[in-house]
């Protein structure tokens, strides 16, 4: 029906001519009406209202006014444009690849919304100043006002839908955050973590839905898919789209079932529920089921879903909201059942429907907004809100009642007033509505109009009359609030009446801008007035209103309403029960996985990783052959080496219990790999193991030292034997393995490091380039990774003391005599030599074996040495060591040194750590081969220097012994 | 003799690791933490090699230019050589946690508690 219609409007392309200075002008607008807040305003806030002061309090209300009356200013200044029937759009491509552009669109549902969001938030800035109490931080409520606002914006601004997802999870987290804002009680705690979970989820559910319309559609720009309604439509993936969008939608607007979310939301602050539950978030369900209206709606589907969820929303909320006690819970069912009343004239398939469901949005937040803050007056005032306890407050607050009988008069939908005008639409609608749905639809309409009027009616009556007031908390003194406080609600009153008496000169332009874009082309001829003549919906409405009154009248006789008990079932109830299960399960399925038995996960953990490698060899028909690389005759020397470590780790495996023994045992199986490496090409390697060996046999030993020296024999014969399986079906796996591999020629990518490694890494050695310079990258984050491991050491054991034993377990007595002298003086003359040795490993690692990892190995070992023969104390205080902590300074001088080389690539132009080199002609010295890289492999050096004596250092102050 | 004269080196390198690893799993799956600390560090040695002659094994042909014609696979070994480095940090790690459970939990179990003893469940 909508997409039939030819296009008129002009469409502001996002290549905008230069030239085109207004358009130009509109662009930067655009993305500002939403970056002001989201980052301006949020900050703003944040900083001023850090201290509570009443200056600072008042500070941060002016900057979140300026803020939001900035962007109003800003909207208007382009509403010319749009009613001149201009889209004002713009954005730049930023993630083409998967459809998601920066895109902004201002038509006229956009600029509605948009006038709506800055206009009310400007009155709710005002109402918080007051409202809020002197030990509520001013700052954060502002920020995150201004973050839901930006969000809010973002979502009505948005032309790319992923775009406008984004914004639209960011009002369901800024609404969570703004529901618990008083997150020391409970009921806020939990409300705020239902609402999340309810729209953030539907907010997920929406995404899928968007993501299969964008694949649909062939884009994601609303612009484009506005075009493509008919493409759409005929999809048979069309109800499926149809039906995660409008989940998306019902959970946001709080239609049934989905409602129970927004009276346990009543827990935030008012200012909060009369923004969000009533005029703006609440919406946002709304504003996309009209925005995606010309492209998803108009067939019978849509009319039938969304005209039957409506239904039953508008009437279930408006009958339970008659039985509320609670003055805002009382609110929030009226404005799921007024979110309803607008779905359901969404849903109808009739232009007019349109026009009255926008002309009822802005009609409701109007009157819902004002009620909103009446009641917070009430509850300020009175420490209440239990309609039960409240009554005759009229005399007490004659302003603030006056302002609210009016709004509570335009909710139940009394003339002249606007709530009033929107019904009538809404009852017309409903009565052409029957000739294509059913008789239903119109008898529901006036059901729920009856209730309506009856829970209005008990607002107004229950609150301010019906006195005297019974038993108030001692603290209550109703009284008027400050001018500040109660002239949002007076001006938002006024506005009812205006636009009831005269709707075309005040909300008509607007009306008619926004249903033009609902529905994709201009609406019919109409004409909003008062008066209609007598005819069909002026006599529902009559009935209405009587039986509206009979009902509360009927309800209230002898105060029997106020005895009403609520049933226990609920939709919070199940959400809660729902919740409680999904735990339970997630507990029972830990419980069935993990019993906290780390030898099991182990064995788990091993026996897939078999699975999984043996899981390709499964599928194929023929075990594979070994390949025709020709292989390497094994020498003398290495069958001997071979023999040895197959002995050497069958006696560790075999009696691993005597410690001692098993570790110097392990150490031959370290030496034999350096062996390794040095026969097989790896001098680099070779260095690193050797030295590796020697500080890990250290830490191993001092570590032992600490703990028993036997380990008890306790696993059972069958427990044995299942290790061995697996442990035997492991290493057979990775023989073979490495049997197939080795045996089979390779296709290496190192010949570009071969060919590379002197031209531009200026250095020989290819494995030192390599590290320092081609995959300085990997290095520098493997250094951070020594450096966290030796952090995390510090953490677990700084301050740490065991009591060691007196005597071993078979009743030796420790020994603790000085060092041999001859170990002293050794140490003391091999330390320079040790450290020169290392300054020339490291120097000339560039194109010998060497460099900075191998160095500070060497350096750590000689000053290990020193720590064996001097003492710890003695090391450490010429080492300024302090217990280990102090390293932590080298570990961060390398990092520095290596990140700053990083760094220095910037000036030049060029990415993180591009290296430079050169060969600089020295006096006397000669021509000296000079790489950017050596710094950086100078902060390897450090890092590794001073984690390694950090972690020796840590453990060596931990078993000192407690002199305390 | 026939039989040792036809055995390569890469026969040897492949039992020779498969059997560390074996040992290395074997001892991992103990249930105090000084056979686990040994297990990994066995298991260390296996992985690194492992990962080394992923570039093949070559004889007398070091990465270093200007020695010789043909150089070995530079590429593994400046993997395995910060994966020795990090590997002493962790079983440093390692030791360390271990010394902080058993001075916490009064017992070198891996799990915490002496075995039968009854778990601490969390309600």
């Amino acid at each position: 029906m909508a997409a039939g219609r030819a296009r008129t409007r002009k469409q502001v392309s996002f290549a905008a001519p230069a030239h085109d200075r207004p358009r130009i002008v509109c662009m930067n607008l655009l993305a500002t009406v939403v970056l002001l807040p989201l980052l301006a305003g949020t900050s703003a806030c944040a900083l001023i209202g850090r201290g509570n002061t009443p200056a600072r309090r008042l500070l941060t209300a002016l900057a979140a006014g300026g803020v939001t009356l900035a962007a109003l200013a800003l909207l208007l200044r382009m509403a010319p444009a749009v009613f001149a029937g201009e889209v004002p759009a713009a954005g730049f491509e930023w993630l083409p690849q998967l459809g998601l552009n920066i895109g902004w669109r201002l038509d006229g549902l956009a600029l509605m919304f948009g006038l709506l969001i800055t206009g009310i938030g400007a009155l709710i800035v005002l109402y918080a100043h007051h409202y809020l109490g002197s030990e509520d931080p001013a700052g954060k409520f502002y920020a995150l006002l201004m973050l839901f606002m930006a969000a809010m914006l973002g979502v009505v601004l948005s032309d790319n839908l992923l775009m406008l997802v984004v914004f639209w999870e960011l009002t369901s987290v800024s609404s969570f955050l703004l529901v618990g804002y008083w997150g020391h009680r409970a009921d806020a705690r939990a409300g705020a973590r239902m609402a999340l979970a309810v729209t953030g989820g539907g907010g997920l559910v929406m995404l899928a839905g968007f993501v299969l319309l964008g694949q649909i559609a062939g884009s994601y720009e609303l612009t484009e898919i506005l075009q493509h309604r008919e493409r759409i439509v005929a999809d048979p993936l069309y109800p499926l789209v149809l039906a995660l969008v409008l989940t998306g939608c019902f959970t946001k607007s709080a239609q049934l079932p989905f409602h129970f979310w927004l009276p346990e939301a009543m827990a935030a602050p008012t200012p909060v529920s009369a923004y969000l539950h009533s005029a703006t978030m609440v919406k946002a369900g709304i504003f996309l089921m009209l925005r995606l209206y010309p492209v998803l709606g108009g067939t019978a589907l849509f009319e039938q879903v969304v005209t039957g969820f409506g239904l039953a929303t508008v009437t279930f909320a408006a009958w339970v909201a008659i039985f509320r006690h609670d003055l805002k819970g009382l609110l929030a069912y009226s404005t799921v059942s007024h979110l309803g009343f607008i779905t359901v004239l969404i849903g109808l398939d009739a232009p007019m429907a349109k026009v009255a469901a926008v002309f009822h949005i802005l009609n409701h937040a109007t009157f819902k907004a004002a009620l909103f803050m009446s009641a917070g007056i009430v509850d300020h005032a009175c420490h209440s809100r239990d309609l039960r306890r409240l009554g005759g407050l009229y005399g007490w607050m004659p302003w603030t009642a006056t302002f609210a009988l009016t709004a509570a008069a335009a909710m139940g939908g009394l003339p002249p007033l606007n709530g009033f005008l929107s019904k009538e639409m809404y009852f017309a609608e409903a009565l052409a509505g029957a000739d294509r749905l059913s008789w239903i639809v119109p008898a529901v309409a006036l059901l729920a109009a009856v209730s309506s009027m009856a829970y209005s009616l008990r607002f107004a009556h229950d609150t301010f009359f019906n006195g005297p007031t019974r038993d108030l908390p001692a603290d209550a003194h109703p009284h008027d609030p400050p001018a500040g406080m109660l002239a949002p609600v007076a001006l938002l009153a006024l506005l009812c009446v205006a636009v009831g008496l005269f709707p075309e000169s005040t909300y008509g332009p607007l009306v008619r801008l926004a249903a033009d874009a609902a529905l994709g082309g201009p609406p019919p001829e109409f004409h909003l007035a008062l008066w209609h003549g007598v005819n069909g919906p002026l006599a529902m409405s009559a009935v209405a209103v009587l039986a509206g009154f009979a009902l509360y009248a009927g309800l209230m006789k002898g105060r029997a309403l106020h005895g009403y008990l609520p049933r226990a079932w609920s939709g919070k109830l199940a959400f809660g029960c729902a919740i409680d299960r999904l735990f339970a399960f997630a507990g029972r399925v830990t419980a069935a996985t993990e019993n906290g038995s780390l030898q099991r996960s182990l064995l788990i953990m091993v026996a897939f990783a078999v699975l999984l490698a043996a899981a390709p060899f499964w599928q194929a028909d023929a075990l594979p052959a070994a390949g025709d690389r020709t292989l390497m005759p094994a020498t003398p020397l290495a069958l001997a080496l071979w023999a040895l470590l197959l002995i050497t780790a069958t006696v560790i495996a075999a009696t691993h219990h005597q410690r001692f023994r098993a570790l110097v045992l392990v150490g031959i199986v370290g030496l034999i790999t350096a062996l390794t490496f040095v026969g097989l090409s790896a001098p680099d390697l070779a260095l690193t193991q050797l030295s590796v060996e020697v500080v890990s046999t250290v830490l191993m030993l001092m570590g032992l030292a600490l703990l028993p020296q036997h380990t008890p024999r306790e696993s059972s014969a069958l427990r044995r034997g299942r290790d061995a399986l697996l442990a035997l079906v492991a290493g057979g796996g990775v023989a073979g393995l490495t049997w197939l591999m080795l045996t089979r020629n390779h296709d290496s990518i190192s010949w570009f490091f071969l060919e590379r490694s002197l031209t531009e890494g200026g250095g020989n050695n290819v494995v030192n380039v390599i590290l320092v310079d081609f995959r300085g990258y990997d290095t520098f984050g493997e250094i951070t990774v020594l450096g966290i491991a030796g952090l995390g050491a510090l953490a677990l054991l700084d301050g740490f003391r065991t009591r060691r034993p007196a005597a071993d377990a078979d009743g030796r007595a420790w020994a603790f005599e000085q060092q041999p002298l001859l170990l002293r003086v050794a140490a003391r003359v091999v330390l320079p030599l040790a450290l020169l040795a290392s300054a020339y490993i490291y120097w000339r690692g560039h194109n010998m074996p060497g460099g900075g990892f191998i160095a500070g190995l060497m350096t750590s070992v000689a000053l290990v040495m020193q720590y064996m023969a001097l003492g710890q104390a003695r090391a450490e205080s010429l080492l300024h060591g302090a217990a280990g902590r102090r390293f932590t300074r080298w570990i961060g001088t390398g990092l520095g040194i290596a990140g700053l080389t990083g760094i220095g690539a910037f000036w030049f132009g060029r990415p993180f750590l591009t290296s430079a080199h050169g060969h600089p002609a020295l006096p006397v010295i000669g021509e000296l081969p000079l790489a950017s890289a050596a710094a950086f492999d100078l902060g390897v050096y450090i890092t590794v220097v001073g984690a390694t004596l950090l972690t020796l250092s840590v453990l060596g102050a931990a078993s000192k012994e407690d002199h305390a | 003799m026939s039989l040792l004269a036809n055995v390569s080196m890469e026969f040897l390198v492949a039992t020779g690791i498969g059997w560390v690893t074996a040992c290395g799993v074997y001892l991992m799956l103990r249930g105090r933490s000084f056979p686990v600390v040994l297990g990994l560090t066995l298991l260390g040695y296996a992985v690194n090699i492992f990962i080394f002659v992923m570039g093949r094994l070559w004889s007398g042909a070091p990465p270093i230019l200007g020695q010789g014609a043909v150089q070995a696979d530079p590429l593994p070994q400046a993997l395995v050589l910060t994966a020795i480095v990090i590997g002493f940090a962790t079983t440093g790690f390692v030791i360390e946690l271990a010394l902080r459970s058993r001075a916490e939990a009064g017992t070198d179990h891996v799990d915490g508690r002496e075995p039968g003893e009854r778990p601490e469940r969390d309600a």
